[in-house]
C-alpha cells in the first residue's frame, strides 16, 4: 500500500531504512552537524530505475495491452472504436491528473482528509526536478500512478463495447475520475479513512479492479443490451488480438504489482513472483474447467483465465506467499469462469467483455482471500495495521470490497443518469448496426 | 459426355485428385464452397456463448469425362473420398452437350 506501508515500517521495511540513518549518521559526524531528518528523503538510483521501467510497464497494459484484448473480442466493425476509446482516455486521464486529479488523490485534505485530498498540488504546483517522493522523484511517482488511473477507466470500456456514444463515453470517464477514482484511490493510498482501517491492498485490488468492474456492470445495465444480444451471434472478430493483448497485460502486470511496492526490494521481488504463480495458476483453472464442463480447451478461455488471476493477486501480490498465490490464481480461474459464462447468461446483462465477470468478481476473490494468505503461518507477511487475526482482517477486507461497491455503484448510477439526460449515452439503432467505426469514426479497421 | 460435380470434404481432395490422375483424368476445376446437409453446421463457444454456425466449408470438384469412363470415375472419387462418417458429400452427374477447347477450336470427344 505504497507511503502507507514505508511511513508505517513493517520489519522487512526497517532494514533499507537503518542503511540511510547510519550514512545520514556518518555524515551527520562528518559535517560536525546534528542532523538526520534527510534520511528519509534521500534518492535512491536503484528504487528509481526500477519506477521508471515500471512506469512504462503499467502504461503498456493499456496501450496497447488492454486495447487489443478488448478490440479482438468485439465485432470488426467495431474494433477501431475501442482503440480509440482507449487511446482517447489514456490521453484524457493523463490531462485531468496533472490539472487536479493527482492531488485530490495524494495531497492531504484537511479536515476532509479521510474522503478526499486537497488542491495543493493542482497543476502539479511545487513538484521539480529535486522534489522527492521517499526514495525516488516526486515526477515518477506521480506518472506511475497516473497509469492507474489510466487502465482504470480504460477496463470499463469492455462492459457497454459496442454500443456507447463517443462524447457520452469522454464526459463519463472525466467525472468518473474525478467523483469515484481519486476519492476511492485516496481512501485506500493517500491517506484517507481505508488505509487507517488495516484494509490490505498492495496494487489497487479495490481502488482499480473492484472499482472498474462495478461502474463496468452499472454502466452496462444502464445502456442495456446490444441490439439482438443474445439471439444475433457476436463472436470476437480476431481472437488473435485478444491473445496478444492478455501476454501483453500479462507482462506488464510485473509493473503494475512489483511497482506497487515502490522500490526494488525484497517485497517487490516477492511480489512479482506471486504474480507469476498466480497467473498461471489461473490460466490453467480456467482452461480446465472449461474442458471439463465443454469438453475442450480455448484459447480465449485461457487468456481470460490469466486475466482473471492477474487482477486476484494485485491486492495480495505484497503480502502473500508463493503457495497462497497458487491457491489465490485458482479460486479466480474458477470463479470468474463461473461468473463469466454461467452467472451472465443466467441474468441476460449484456456486460460485453465481461469487466464485471473478470474484474470485480476477480477483485473481491484476491481482497478477500489477502485476508486469508496474508497470515505468516499460510506463508504470507502478516496481516495489516491494528488487525491480529484472521478474522479480523477478513472482516477489514470485507469493508473495503463493501465500501468501494457501495460508493463507485451509486455515483456511477448518478453520473450515467445525468449525461443521460444531458447528451444521451447511446448511439442509435441504424449507428450500431453500421458499427461505431463507421458511425462515429467516419473510418474502417480493415480495407481489405 | 457428362459433367462430374462432387461435393466433397475438404482434406479429401488431394486424395480424390490423385485417384482421378490415376485414371486418365485430364482436368478438374475445384472451388471452395460452403452449405449444408445431413451434417448440419457446427457450434463455436466463447466465453459460455453458444454460436450454431450453419453452413460448413466443403469443396466442389468438376470433371468433364467421356460416356464410357463415367463409371469409373464415380468410383474413383466415391472411394477416395470416403471417411465412412457422415457429410462425405454428394456427386451429381449431368449429361454434357458440348466441349470446345479454346486453343484449339476442338469440339466434342477431342477436347475433353
Amino acid at each position: 500500500m505504497r507511503f502507507n506501508r514505508r511511513q508505517k515500517g513493517k520489519t522487512s521495511m526497517i532494514i533499507p531504512k537503518y542503511q540511510w540513518v547510519m550514512k545520514g549518521l556518518l555524515i551527520a559526524v562528518i559535517a560536525g552537524l546534528p542532523s538526520l531528518t534527510f534520511a528519509e528523503d534521500t534518492l535512491s538510483a536503484g528504487d528509481t530505475a526500477w519506477m521508471l521501467t515500471a512506469t512504462a510497464l503499467v502504461l503498456f497494459m493499456t496501450i496497447p495491452g488492454l486495447s487489443l484484448f478488448y478490440a479482438g473480442m468485439v465485432r470488426s466493425k467495431n474494433v477501431l472504436s475501442v482503440l480509440m476509446q482507449c487511446f482517447a482516455i489514456t490521453s484524457l486521464m493523463t490531462v485531468l491528473w496533472v490539472l487536479y486529479l493527482y492531488s485530490l488523490a495524494f495531497t492531504d485534505g484537511g479536515a476532509m482528509n479521510a474522503f478526499i485530498g486537497g488542491l495543493d498540488k493542482a497543476f502539479l504546483a511545487g513538484i521539480s526536478v529535486d522534489t522527492l517522493k521517499g526514495t525516488i522523484p516526486e515526477t515518477v511517482f506521480l506518472t506511475f500512478q497516473m497509469t492507474f488511473v489510466i487502465i482504470t477507466p480504460a477496463l470499463i470500456v469492455g462492459a457497454f463495447a459496442e454500443r456507447m456514444k463517443f462524447s457520452a463515453m469522454l464526459v463519463f470517464m472525466a467525472l468518473w475520475a474525478t467523483l469515484v477514482y481519486a476519492p476511492i484511490c485516496h481512501w485506500v493510498w493517500g491517506g484517507g479513512w481505508l488505509g487507517d482501517y488495516g484494509v490490505l491492498d498492495f496494487a489497487g485490488g479495490t481502488v482499480v479492479h473492484i472499482n472498474a468492474g462495478i461502474a463496468g456492470l452499472v454502466a452496462a445495465l444502464m445502456l442495456g443490451k446490444r441490439k439482438g444480444y443474445p439471439q444475433v451471434a457476436m463472436p470476437p472478430h480476431n481472437l488473435t488480438y485478444t491473445v496478444i493483448g492478455a501476454s501483453m497485460l500479462w507482462v506488464g502486470w510485473f509493473g503494475f504489482n512489483a511497482g506497487s511496492q515502490l522500490a526494488a526490494d525484497g517485497v517487490a521481488g516477492m511480489a512479482m513472483a506471486v504474480t507469476q504463480i498466480a497467473t498461471a495458476s489461473a490460466a490453467l483453472a480456467w482452461m480446465l474447467s472449461e474442458w471439463v464442463s465443454h469438453g475442450k480447451p480455448s484459447a480465449l478461455g485461457i487468456a481470460s483465465g490469466a486475466v482473471a488471476g492477474l487482477v486476484a493477486i494485485t491486492p495480495a501480490s505484497g503480502y502473500v506467499g508463493p503457495m497462497g498465490a497458487l491457491a489465490i490464481g485458482a479460486a479466480a480461474g474458477v470463479g470468474c469462469f463461473l461468473a463469466a459464462t454461467k452467472v451472465k447468461r443466467a441474468f441476460g446483462y449484456d456486460d460485453s467483455l465481461d469487466v464485471f465477470g473478470v474484474h470485480a468478481v476477480g477483485g473481491i476473490i484476491g481482497a478477500i482471500l489477502t485476508g486469508v494468505f496474508a497470515a505468516t503461518t499460510l506463508g504470507g507477511a502478516g496481516f495489516g495495521e491494528g488487525n491480529t487475526t484472521m478474522g479480523a482482517q477478513v472482516i477489514a477486507q470485507l469493508i473495503g470490497v463493501v465500501a468501494t461497491i457501495g460508493f463507485t455503484a451509486i455515483m456511477s448510477v448518478i453520473i450515467l443518469k445525468v449525461i443521460d439526460v444531458i447528451i444521451g449515452l447511446r448511439v442509435d439503432e441504424e449507428q450500431e448496426t453500421e458499427g461505431l467505426d463507421m458511425a462515429l469514426h467516419d473510418e474502417r479497421g480493415y480495407i481489405l | 459426355m457428362k459433367m462430374v460435380t462432387a461435393i466433397i470434404k475438404p482434406f479429401k481432395l488431394d486424395d480424390v485428385r490423385e485417384a482421378l490422375s490415376e485414371i486418365g483424368v485430364q482436368g478438374i476445376t475445384v472451388t471452395e464452397v460452403k452449405g449444408f446437409g445431413r451434417q448440419k453446421g457446427h457450434t463455436e463457444l466463447y466465453r459460455g456463448a453458444e454460436y450454431v454456425v450453419d453452413f460448413l466449408p466443403k469443396v466442389k470438384i468438376e470433371a468433364a469425362v467421356s460416356e464410357d469412363s463415367v463409371e469409373q470415375v464415380i468410383d474413383a472419387i466415391t472411394k477416395s473420398a470416403n471417411t465412412g462418417k457422415i457429410g462425405d458429400g454428394k456427386i451429381f452427374v449431368h449429361s454434357l452437350e458440348q466441349v470446345i477447347r479454346i486453343r484449339t477450336g476442338e469440339t466434342g470427344q477431342d477436347a475433353l
